[in-house]
């Protein structure tokens, strides 16, 4: 009896250790700091739309919920923290800590309409969440600067001493350090029993709720944490660029942050981080010839995916991740 | 009053005929094909191509419209789509976003960016009253089309061997199967005309609507609504869901200009709240 | 005896079809009740019915002396009534494990604890060691439930639903689909099931009724036809009418 305790124990651990590549990958993303001293504010690009896509993977990959307008949380705490700065509390810590809370209520309000329907009333309804706040956004050009963007804003150096520099230093630093701590708490968070009953959920609802889990409740909370991660990554847009534009709440913007997803393979955290390297190469490179018509080549990259690059990609990354128990990438929903 | 509702309904004509074929797809193969907007688009053009290069008639445009629409669709279920049916949602979902971002960026380098503008026969220009109503000629047009068109729709739905087959496919596809329906066949044909008739919008709609790439995007979540709100498995349903969004949509932005692109959305909303399967959706044990 | 779990003229309509019509129904602590009947009998549906996957016309469900015809399914397991499905309904990206530990940490009330790790906790640990243990599934927890053979599928579904600690269990058919050679396990596991569970079980095979039942009740078209002993029912020339197919009495 000791023994098979001892087995579930260690069992259960296995599934939440840290492995080494794990290690290896946070050293590299700081190592990159001084190894590419020259990409400083593409890495920090990256390092936000990782946290954006950690953002959805927590709804998509470990509770099974799409959505069309991820973009919503994202403008919302990019305008939050935005304001905020504009009108003169500039601390970027208190920016991003006001941007989460304005994101997660958004996300909480928003959260009935998403939990209740199938597929096709949570692409609409998320769609039409984004919509309505691009709206707004467009609309209330006295508080938003509309069509224009938000610009004057003012923030002062992290933690009173770093000042943000034109060549990203401090940007990418602080930026990394935000993505790497909600990374952490995600990471725990998903491997909790609530965790595992998000999982329950996206697997099949009708055994969660005969296992006691109350699947309403759970999505709901998930989705209120995943705003507040979305809002994050718009602050910390916000405030490493100086500048919102009525681009964060795009429609493109949910589209790309699913594909980046959907690259890296939702339902193991780091899925959203290789997806946003990637998906900024693939971006840089295509930009630099052919710049206008960007939308054409992601949209081709999306149907040439879907249909035959998958299995590719993925295939790659699952017989990577054979050798790495602890990193099991989970099914799609 | 009754001239916003004239127009209300007009609008909400050429919405249905835009998205009654996407309910029927997504009902019958439960598909999630955000591109049909893309049909739409690419029926529109053909129309001010023909009128503008061609120097066709207005009338002639249409049925032009609805075989490009039809074609492209037929050919695209056939090469693109019919893989797609065995995924996930969220595959299809980026699937067919992925051809929308296409058909986006192709439109604008094709035709440019600008709006595209038509020049109706005389005929059809102008308004005249009756009642005091103000009806708009072209407007009183397309309620006649789309109406006619519905009003087939309806017939071809419940009343032929088509509509009686394709409903069966809709109910339960394996059943259907089973009882030597062909889906397979059934389905690309509906998908041909359901793309055809959104080509038909798309060209009718020009008027109405406006026309430029961004159109698919634009209308996507219009659709949406047509299709959540009227459920899958009738006409009626996504009639009335296009009619009412029509009349809301005009109305809105006709009375409460400062607010009036929110009424669709707080409509979406509301109606989602008090009947979140749909508010015509058929109960299903 | 005491009893655990009622319904009161429990009614269901479809449209204008009655599933369940005017069911009543006793179960007593500690029983072994079967509920059997013909294809469309409405047996799935009485179930669907007491555990609130359905909501019923008219009717209440009764159990431990609490009215909880309008509770939620999972407010249902808190009070001590779990099931199984007719066809395997299981986490596919789970390991029996996990899936163990899942509604052990439920039972516990921890679903809400999203920093707590399931390794520290040891009532967590102990409650899935021991299902773990009185199930025999050590040698496959590891494995990936998708990959497992149907009849230990089975046994997993049964095994995570005892973890919930429940004291009725509701078995939908359980050997349903399971090749023979698995069959037997299977058997012996409903038959070790502590005593003071009590079971409903929902059985085609008449030999694994007669084998497990203290009690059957009979439905057709949606109504109770008998209700009794085994042996009773064994004789009763209305329930051989019913199975032998010929149109059963619809008094």
């Amino acid at each position: 009896m000791t023994t098979l305790h001892d087995r579930v124990r260690s069992s259960l651990y296995g599934a939440r250790r840290w492995h080494p590549v794990e290690f290896i990958f946070w050293a590299l993303a700081l190592a990159s700091f001084w190894l590419f001293p020259r990409h400083l504010l593409l890495m920090n690009e990256i390092a936000i739309l990782a946290l954006f896509a950690l953002s959805l993977d927590l709804i998509l990959g470990y509770a099974g919920i799409v959505s069309l307008g991820h973009a919503a949380f994202l403008g919302l705490g990019a305008y939050a923290a935005g304001l905020l700065a504009k009108h003169g509390i500039g601390d970027p810590l208190i920016g991003l800590l006001f941007a989460m809370i304005v994101s997660a209520v958004a996300g909480l309000l928003a959260s009935p309409l998403v939990v209740k329907g199938n597929d096709l009333t949570r692409l609409m309804v998320t769609l039409g969440v984004a919509l309505i706040l691009h709206e707004v956004a467009n609309s209330w050009a006295s508080l938003t600067g509309g069509a224009d963007g938000l610009q004057g804003i003012t923030i002062t150096p992290v933690l009173g001493l770093f000042q943000f520099d034109l060549f990203g230093k401090t940007a990418y630093l602080y930026s990394l350090s935000v993505v790497f701590v909600l990374f952490l708490v995600a990471r725990r968070l998903v491997h909790s029993p609530f965790g595992l009953s998000l999982r329950a959920i996206r697997d099949n609802v009708l055994r969660a709720s005969a296992s006691g889990v109350p699947p309403s409740r759970r999505l709901a909370a998930i989705y209120t944490i995943a705003a507040a991660y979305a809002g994050a990554a718009g602050a910390l847009m916000a405030q490493t660029t100086q500048f919102v534009s009525l681009d964060v709440l795009d429609f493109h913007r949910s589209a790309d942050v699913m594909l980046v997803l959907i690259i890296g393979g939702p339902g193991y955290l780091y899925g959203g981080m290789i997806g946003a390297v990637v998906f900024k190469f693939l971006q840089d490179t295509i930009a630099a010839f052919t710049p206008q018509y960007w939308m054409f080549w992601i949209g081709l990259f999306l149907v040439l995916f879907v249909l035959k690059g998958r299995s590719l990609v993925h295939g790659g990354i699952a017989s990577l991740l054979k050798h790495f128990p602890g990193l099991r990438m989970r099914k799609t929903p | 009053m009754l001239t916003i509702l004239f127009d209300g309904i007009a609008y909400g004509m050429v919405l249905f005929v835009l998205a009654c074929g996407l309910s029927v797809t997504m009902g019958l193969m439960n598909f999630v094909n955000l591109a049909h907007g893309a049909f739409a688009m690419l029926g529109g053009y053909i129309a001010v191509l023909l009128m503008q290069k061609a120097g066709a008639p207005f009338l002639l445009t249409l049925p032009a419209a609805f075989m490009g629409g039809a074609i492209v669709g037929l050919v695209l279920e056939r090469l693109l789509y019919r893989p797609m049916y065995g995924k996930t949602h969220l595959d299809q979902v980026m699937f067919t976003i992925g051809i929308v971002f296409m058909a986006v960026a192709g439109a604008d380098y094709l035709m440019g960016s600008s709006q595209q503008i038509i020049r109706l026969p005389s005929w059809l220009q102008g308004r005249f009253e009756i009642a005091g109503i103000g009806i708009g000629r072209y407007r009183l047009f397309v309620l006649c089309v789309c109406g006619l068109l519905a009003f087939s729709l309806q017939w071809g739905f419940t009343k032929t061997r088509f509509g009686s087959r394709l409903r069966a496919s809709v109910d339960d596809a394996r059943v259907a199967r089973g009882l030597g329906i062909p889906v397979n066949r059934l389905f690309a044909l509906t998908f041909a005309i359901g793309s055809g008739l959104a080509g038909l919008g798309g060209a009718l709609g020009i008027e109405l609507m406006g026309l430029d790439p961004s159109f698919p995007l634009k209308f996507m979540i219009y659709f949406l609504v047509v299709v959540t709100v009227g459920g899958t498995s009738t006409i009626t349903g996504p009639f009335f869901a296009a009619m009412l969004l029509g009349v809301a949509d005009v109305a809105g932005k006709y009375y409460v200009p400062e607010i009036g692109a929110f009424i669709i959305y707080v409509l979406m909303v509301v109606l989602l709240i008090a009947r979140p399967e749909g508010l015509f959706a058929r109960a299903r044990s | 005896m005491s009893i655990v779990l009622e319904a009161r003229d429990l009614v269901k309509q479809f449209g204008g079809i009655t599933a369940t019509d005017h069911v009543n129904f006793t179960l007593e602590k500690g029983a072994r009740h079967a509920l059997i009947g013909p294809n469309g009998a409405g047996k799935t549906t009485f179930v669907n019915l007491l555990t609130g996957v359905l909501q019923p016309t008219a009717g209440s469900v009764v159990l431990n002396g609490e009215d909880i015809s309008h509770l939620s399914r999972e407010a249902r397991v808190k009070r001590g009534m779990a099931r199984t499905f007719q066809i395997n309904q299981l986490f596919a990206s789970m390991t029996p494990l996990e899936m163990i530990a899942l509604v052990t940490s439920e039972r516990l009330g921890y679903g809400t604890r999203p920093f707590n790790a399931l390794d520290h906790d040891p009532l967590v640990l102990d409650g899935t060691a021991d299902i773990i243990a009185r199930f025999r599934l050590d040698d496959i927890m590891d494995a990936p439930i998708a990959s497992l053979p149907y009849g230990k599928q089975r046994q997993v579904e049964i095994a995570s639903t005892f973890a919930a600690h429940p004291n009725v269990l509701l078995l939908d058919e359980p050997a349903a689909g399971v090749p023979e050679a698995e069959r037997r396990e299977l058997l012996d596991i409903v038959a070790a099931l502590p005593p003071d569970v009590s079971v409903v079980l929902i059985e085609h095979d008449m030999d694994i009724v007669f084998r497990f039942a203290t009690r059957i009740t009979v439905l057709v078209n949606g109504r109770v036809l008998a209700e009794g002993d085994p042996a009773t029912i064994a004789r009763d020339p209305r329930v051989k009418e019913a199975y032998l197919g010929e149109e059963a009495s619809h008094a």
